[in-house]
């Protein structure tokens, strides 16, 4: 991989509130290339989101970044103030949210708000606008396209309205993509179809994606690495067949097992046991010691590190389990 | 012609207008607000005398009773008072006065009440904790006993008291404002306005502003009404508009001082005038609230 357009060494974000401080993110590298899809997996808490708003410079007080680097295309990110952040957001790096019922203003139509990033960063005219979001429109999948831009929110289902936040996310070309949760409100058959419209998108235009996801079935799809969190710390990164097919951590197994087979014989459903741990008061060693089935005395008192176990491939285990 | 049509059309298939026939007393609290539109527009016309040019009043036709009773003269409707000012032409006038006040201090501390609500919801911290503190200790105290405090300080005219009426009434505003943007502000389409680069000035004009307002048209409506009454107060204390320029509050004290000597009518219909219009604006008011609030639905 030649320099990557994202990459992340140390990344710390910790929140000190009241009851102690909590580390949702706490030393998280892992590098990003052009047109590259690379998926976030975890539980909830598992600090994924917070990377995410990380990466793009929205962790408000009591939040902080403690430690780290984040290098964007040959910038560094993390110590830049809020003015040259603005100018980076929405046309450099833009994000997509979960929730497709209230990502847009119910107020104006959904050109009005597709402008408005033209507006702020681009010297397009009335009609070239109005030519690039109908041209927007069409690419992810919005039929008619010419008479929808009128419409209000409230005009369109759940599905179309993430197309409709989709299509605002790629107006200015981005170089890289945020999407956290961008399906998992939408129904399953929907979800189905704007990832699939989504990744055909960001290979066309060579965007890199950072999919954020608790849904590995989504990630096996979608990403050309993945990276699995627990606990803000990552405990294991690899390729994408290498995560499915040959993961090496119990965590990730349990993840994979956790997901329904279509083929074969149906057994009932194996679980991860137990909850994921209050993040104030982390177990000392491994954070999934607790929860783990493999876990020995080593595992309960020394935090594995992240050690690579095949090219491209690193798991934080101390007794990774064989393929 | 034809999109003014169209929104007719839209209006009146709307649930509002629909609602709006059906409730009595919504009909009879905006007939009321005509009636009173129609006195102020068209009311200074329809009178010979104005009350203001002091060169029109004619002491000797001092204390006139109302037309219908004995010694009543056709010229003064419902009388005159001790300047031989016709009480028709006062009422008329100073409805005029009490309006404008009403609806010109509603206006001052809406915006006022509401800008500094938006900066305490949005930005919080230690601007929150300053204003909103502010606005607590502002509302320990009665609104009307500030404003009289700060009326004594200022002396009479209609320009103190918009400012004294400001003064006591942006709370309300700030803190409906405050609490709407802080639960608008959690919405993801401000996230994303913030992701796409925004700066924030424009995400609370554009984007958390119209999404606040709606609440307000109800705290608005109701307020022009209570401030009708403070200016009303205020002025039957002395300490609200000129003596030279009556308005109603101050046409009802003129009244009081020789009401005992049976010139009733010099208080009375004043009085009445102000009680229909905070009426009419009260039941107008209720109507909206009960349309615009979507947990009485």
């Amino acid at each position: 991989m030649a320099r990557p357009l994202l990459a992340v060494q140390g990344l710390k974000t910790h929140f000190h509130t009241f009851a102690g401080v909590i580390k949702a993110v706490d030393g998280v590298d892992f590098a990003l290339g052009q047109g590259e899809i690379i998926g976030v997996v975890g539980e909830s808490g598992g600090g994924k989101s917070v990377l995410g708003f990380s990466i793009i410079g929205l962790i408000d007080p009591p939040g902080r970044l403690e430690a780290g680097e984040i290098w964007f295309d040959g910038r560094r990110l993390d110590n830049l103030g809020e003015e040259q952040l603005r100018k980076i957001r929405g046309k450099d790096i833009t994000m997509i949210f979960q929730d497709p019922m209230t990502s847009l203003n119910p107020l104006y139509t959904i050109q009005d708000q597709m402008e408005e990033v033209m507006k702020l960063h681009d010297n397009l005219n009335a009609s070239q606008r109005r030519q690039r979001c109908i041209q927007l429109l069409k690419e992810v999948g919005i039929p008619e396209p010419e008479s929808r831009l009128k419409n209000y929110p409230h005009q369109f289902s759940g599905g179309m309205r993430q197309r409709v936040i989709i299509a605002i996310a790629l107006t200015l070309h981005p170089k890289l993509v945020i999407a956290d949760e961008p399906t998992t409100a939408l129904d399953v058959t929907i979800q189905a179809q704007i990832l699939k419209m989504m990744r055909g998108l960001v290979k066309d235009h060579q965007t890199s994606l950072m999919l954020i996801t608790h849904d590995l079935a989504v990630v096996a799809e979608m990403a050309d690495t993945i990276i699995v969190m627990y606990c803000g710390r990552i405990v294991e990164r690899g390729r994408n067949s290498d995560i499915i097919r040959g993961s090496r951590h119990p965590y990730t197994r349990g993840l994979l097992a956790s997901i329904p087979k279509m083929t074969g014989h149906q057994r009932r459903l194996q679980q991860i046991p137990g909850m994921v741990p209050d993040v104030r008061s982390l177990p000392p060693g491994c954070s999934f010691a607790p929860r783990c089935e493999f876990s020995q005395d080593r595992c309960r008192a020394e935090a594995p590190r992240l050690i690579g176990v095949d090219a491209e491939h690193d798991v934080a285990c101390h007794f990774p389990r064989e393929r | 012609m034809q999109a003014i049509r169209s929104v007719i059309e839209n209006f009146r298939a709307s649930e509002m207008f629909h609602n709006y026939r059906r409730n009595a007393s919504a009909v009879a609290g905006s007939g009321i607000l005509a009636f009173f539109l129609f006195v102020v527009v068209f009311g200074p016309s329809l009178v010979a005398q104005n009350p203001y040019d002091i060169a029109s009043l004619d002491l000797l036709d001092s204390y006139k009773p109302p037309a219908w009773m004995a010694g009543g003269d056709p010229r003064y409707l419902l009388g005159t008072d001790g300047q031989g000012r016709d009480i028709l032409a006062g009422i008329i006038y100073g409805c005029r006065i009490s309006l404008f006040i009403g609806l010109s201090g509603m206006f001052c501390s809406s915006v006022l009440g509401t800008l500094l609500g938006l900066l305490a919801g949005y930005y919080g911290g230690r601007l929150d904790s300053i204003i909103m503190r502010i606005a607590d200790i502002q509302l320990s105290f009665p609104s009307m006993l500030i404003a009289l405090f700060l009326m004594s300080a200022f002396k009479t005219g209609i320009d103190k008291i918009l400012i004294a009426l400001t003064a006591v009434g942006w709370v309300i505003y700030a803190r409906t404002v405050r609490g709407s943007t802080l639960s608008e502000k959690q919405k993801e389409y401000v996230q994303a306005a913030v992701v796409a680069g925004l700066p924030n000035r424009k995400i609370i004009l554009r984007h958390v502003l119209p999404n606040v307002l709606t609440p307000l048209i109800v705290v608005a409506t109701i307020q022009v009404g209570s401030f009708i009454l403070i200016e009303a107060s205020l002025s039957f204390l002395g300490v609200g508009v000129p003596v030279t320029k009556p308005s109603l509050g101050l046409l009802i004290k003129n009244g009081f001082d020789v009401l005992f000597s049976g010139l009733w009518w010099t208080s009375v219909f004043p009085g009445a005038f102000i009680m229909l219009l905070v009426f009419g604006i009260n039941l107008f008011g209720d109507f909206l609230r009960d349309e615009l609030n979507p947990r009485l639905k």
